[in-house]
């Protein structure tokens, strides 16, 4: 919310009644004590993370004695095994590879995408509009997970495609059709179609409202000078939308990145998997082994995730409940 | 939105597209690519036509069919814009529920291949066989590799920490059950001429490891499931009396034919508790927080509140599963203060009431940080000329904030409160990572856990890999959460009157 409105809203707590000196005291010691208890709450499972990863035994013991008498080179040993791979059963370099191309293509195609669209439906006025509009703020309320069953056996037949054409028609034999199994099931590409279609409804009204906020005379004045609509699109009116989008773009890519559900549907091969399946791969077969280059995984994936998240954390509020309140 | 005036804007009926006919290249690019795209199409439909894939076929018609359409008339020229866009909700949001939809009204799955009901006999084989051998209850857990020797054969090494911290190690081949008399860190490459199966073999021939019914001599059961091997003595779980009744062998319940439909009342009375609870723990914790933030003289709110939000900002499956190592029975930080406070050592993850309040627990935990940016922005919307009215008529503190903080912030946070209802209703991740829907409920004929929420019984009756592969079924209870979603959506647009605002037609 607005910096304006804070300083006004000394009111409610204070009460506007006159507080002795004393019991302002007691009430902002309270009120220290249960941001310390809040705060402790809230970071435990975090200094839980932190620990586990120094800790070269690696057990899920939480334990400090396992640290009182290391060398530096054991405080790194679960980093070590990670990073190097000495073992060779955890592509770590790989997952952060796989998560990355996934993240960053999801995220800029749903962006030009969904902008194409919301433009359209800001700028337009065409028959269906409406039945479209609400076709979009109702298909964005089922989250995908709902047709999880049809979508995994719908990649399983865009995976088979391959072989099936030749079948088919086998005068087309000739052409390699291998390209389109990088589409389907245990795919890079085919877990970015899921999230592009998943994302498409909620980003097209989102953005639909950002450029409803643009005023329409920017248009007119460039069409007066004969530009194109693509040419007004393009050159003046996303610009225009750009640092908004850009919100929305680290949004959708941390949303991408920390994805998992589909992720590990669809992602089978252990080459494949994206970061988070990989981490949780790891313990899911062997728990209290590999829990020590676990942690070490998931502290080197949070850092940079919650950077963002608290650089950024104004705008995130702001997106959430851009969606609720009427604007 | 009050911004652009509709007069103001371009007339009904569209404005006539301006043509790039002056742009040869732009002309050829076009016709080609509808070219291609055409010539693809037509391979698609007659491919997926001899599959007798109705449903893809249909689609990638309409997709084709559609992008010719909108590209050669005239009037439409304002959804060319949206091509990629509605192309991609086609394939990926309208065909999946609509499939989910043809799927949910049949047997379809890996069990059955007959679309009619089972004969009794067949269906009763089958429950004793999903029901699967259990052990007894003092049966041992261990984590397990798969091994497997030129012959074929399969063999299993078992280990597990014992008390003490050091580690227990088991061989087990069909026929013999070895104790290692040293237990190996790492599991070795060979071992006894059997050989360490990749992780390749073990994701296709862990089937195999669970279909093997005697390992060792016989007496004791080694169960291999996904993520564990227990031994001890075993029996079938389910016993067929031949007629009409099956016994539970657990617990001695007997169950009569009848027409019941199993466990998914139980799992949706959990699901509607476990969501409602979660928005209310969040909201009260995140309104509480909310209002100790609200104090000016607070010193270093921004690093407090950045303190706060960091388990909002973790990556899910991260912080849960760091919750689940915390819940842990044997080793977890949690349990051990638990069991400094109290006494005994509460198995959080294997007492279902206890793993339903862990879930609560760690929800919490999730989910508070974000109620609290919100209610924090609520209550700074909240204008203090109210109060300021109320101070005047002398009301208490606690009046102003049963009458009008929180009527106030309610209005404005409804709508989101009923969206994280939404969300809890379908929060997989956390089941999934948390509990796998564990602890199971024995009694169960189709496998069920106490801690399951629709959604995840969808999955795992269509996914869970020692559960079966039930399509039909899953998708029966994807539509009826479909349709709870899209109840409680109607009742959150009234709220937002999201729904006026398309009609009006800014």
């Amino acid at each position: 919310m607005s910096s304006q409105a804070s300083s006004k809203n000394t009111w409610q707590e204070g009460g506007g009644m006159v507080q002795s000196r004393n019991e302002q005291v007691i009430g902002l010691a309270v009120r220290m004590t249960i941001v310390v208890i809040a705060i402790l709450f809230a970071l435990f499972p975090v200094f839980f993370i932190v620990l586990s990863a120094f800790n070269p035994a690696g057990t899920l013991r939480f334990t400090f004695d396992a640290l009182a008498n290391v060398t530096t080179d054991q405080l790194f040993a679960n980093f070590d095994a990670l990073v190097n791979n000495p073992s060779g059963l955890y592509p770590f370099w790989q997952w952060i590879r796989n998560s990355f191309i996934v993240a960053v293509t999801s995220t800029v195609l749903t962006v030009l995408v969904a902008s194409l669209s919301a433009y359209s439906f800001s700028r337009f006025r065409f028959w269906g509009r409406r039945s479209l509009l609400l076709g979009v703020l109702l298909i964005q309320v089922f989250p995908n997970i709902l047709a999880i069953v049809a979508i995994f056996l719908m990649m399983d037949q865009i995976k088979n495609l391959a072989s099936a054409i030749p079948e088919a028609l086998p005068f087309l034999a000739g052409i390699d059709w291998s390209w389109l199994s990088l589409f389907g099931l245990d795919s890079l590409g085919g877990l970015i179609l899921i999230y592009l279609g998943g994302a498409m409804g909620v980003n097209v009204w989102l953005m639909k409202g950002f450029f409803d906020t643009i005023p329409r005379e920017i248009d007119e004045s460039a069409m007066v000078d004969g530009a194109t609509h693509w040419q007004t699109f393009w050159m003046l009116i996303f610009p225009l939308v750009r640092p908004i989008l850009a919100v929305v773009g680290v949004l959708a890519f941390i949303g991408t990145f920390n994805e998992f559900v589909m992720a590990r549907l669809i992602l089978r091969d252990k080459e494949n998997w994206t970061l988070m399946v990989g981490l949780f791969n790891f313990i899911n077969a062997d728990f209290n082994r590999d829990w020590g280059k676990f942690a070490a995984g998931a502290l080197l994936a949070s850092i940079p995730v919650v950077a963002v998240y608290l650089s950024l954390q104004r705008q995130i509020v702001g997106g959430l409940t851009a969606g609720a309140v009427k604007g | 939105m009050a911004v652009v005036n509709p007069a103001v804007g371009a007339p009904k009926g569209a404005p006539t597209p301006k043509t790039s006919d002056n742009n040869l290249l732009l002309t050829i690019v076009k016709y080609v690519g509808l070219t291609v795209l055409n010539a693809f199409g037509l391979i698609l439909v007659y491919t997926f036509l001899n599959q007798e894939n109705i449903g893809l076929a249909v689609v990638s018609g309409i997709i084709v069919l559609g992008t010719n359409i909108i590209t050669f008339v005239p009037g439409l020229a304002p959804l060319r814009w949206m091509l990629p866009g509605l192309a991609l909700v086609v394939l990926l949001v309208l065909y999946p529920i609509s499939y989910t939809l043809q799927t949910a009204f049949t047997n379809m799955g890996n069990l059955g291949d007959n679309p009619h009901p089972l004969p009794r006999g067949r269906a009763a084989a089958q429950i004793v066989r999903q029901g699967g051998v259990i052990s007894s209850p003092e049966a041992l857990e261990y984590s397990y590799n798969g091994y497997k020797n030129d012959a074929g054969q399969y063999a299993v090494l078992l280990t597990r920490e014992l008390e003490d911290g050091t580690l227990e190690a088991v061989f087990a081949t069909q026929g013999s059950l070895i104790t290692l008399p040293e237990a190996p860190a790492e599991a070795p490459a060979t071992l006894e001429g059997f050989t360490l199966m990749t992780d390749d073999q073990m994701r296709t021939e862990r089937n195999q490891l669970q279909r093997i019914e005697d390992w060792g001599d016989g007496s004791i059961a080694v169960t291999i499931t996904r993520r564990s091997a227990t031994v001890g003595e075993r029996f079938t779980l389910y016993e067929f009396n031949g007629t009409d009744t099956i016994t539970n062998r657990e617990t001695g319940a007997v169950y009569i034919a009848d027409d019941a439909t199993g466990f998914l009342v139980d799992i949706f009375v959990w699901t509607v508790t476990f969501s409602i609870a979660s928005v209310i723990l969040t909201f009260v914790f995140g309104l509480a927080m909310a209002l100790v933030l609200n104090d000016p003289r607070l010193p270093g709110k921004f690093i407090i509140r950045s303190l706060l939000i960091i388990p909002y900002a973790l990556p899910g499956v991260i912080s849960i599963v760091v919750w689940r190592a915390m819940l842990n029975t044997n080793l977890g930080v949690v349990t051990d203060i638990a069991e400094g406070i109290t006494g005994t050592r509460p198995q959080f993850l294997l007492d279902p009431w206890l793993a339903k309040f862990s879930i609560l627990l760690v929800n919490t935990w999730l989910g508070y940080p974000y109620m609290m940016l919100v209610c924090s922005g609520a209550l700074q919307a909240i204008s203090s000329d109210v109060y300021e009215a109320a101070a005047v008529d002398g009301a208490t503190s606690s009046q102003r904030f049963w009458r009008i903080t929180l009527p106030l912030l309610l209005v404005a946070v409804g709508p989101l409160l009923i969206a994280s209802f939404t969300f809890n209703f379908n929060n997989y991740l956390l089941i999934e990572a948390l509990t796998f829907g564990d602890p199971p409920i024995p009694s169960s004929p189709v496998p069920a856990g106490y801690t399951d929420i629709l959604i995840s019984y969808t999955y795992s009756l269509a996914f869970g890999n020692d559960r079966g592969a039930d399509y039909g079924y899953a998708s029966a209870i994807a539509i009826v959460i479909f349709a709870i979603v899209a109840v409680v959506t109607l009742i959150q647009f009234r709220f937002t009157r999201q729904w006026e605002q398309v009609g009006e037609n800014v």
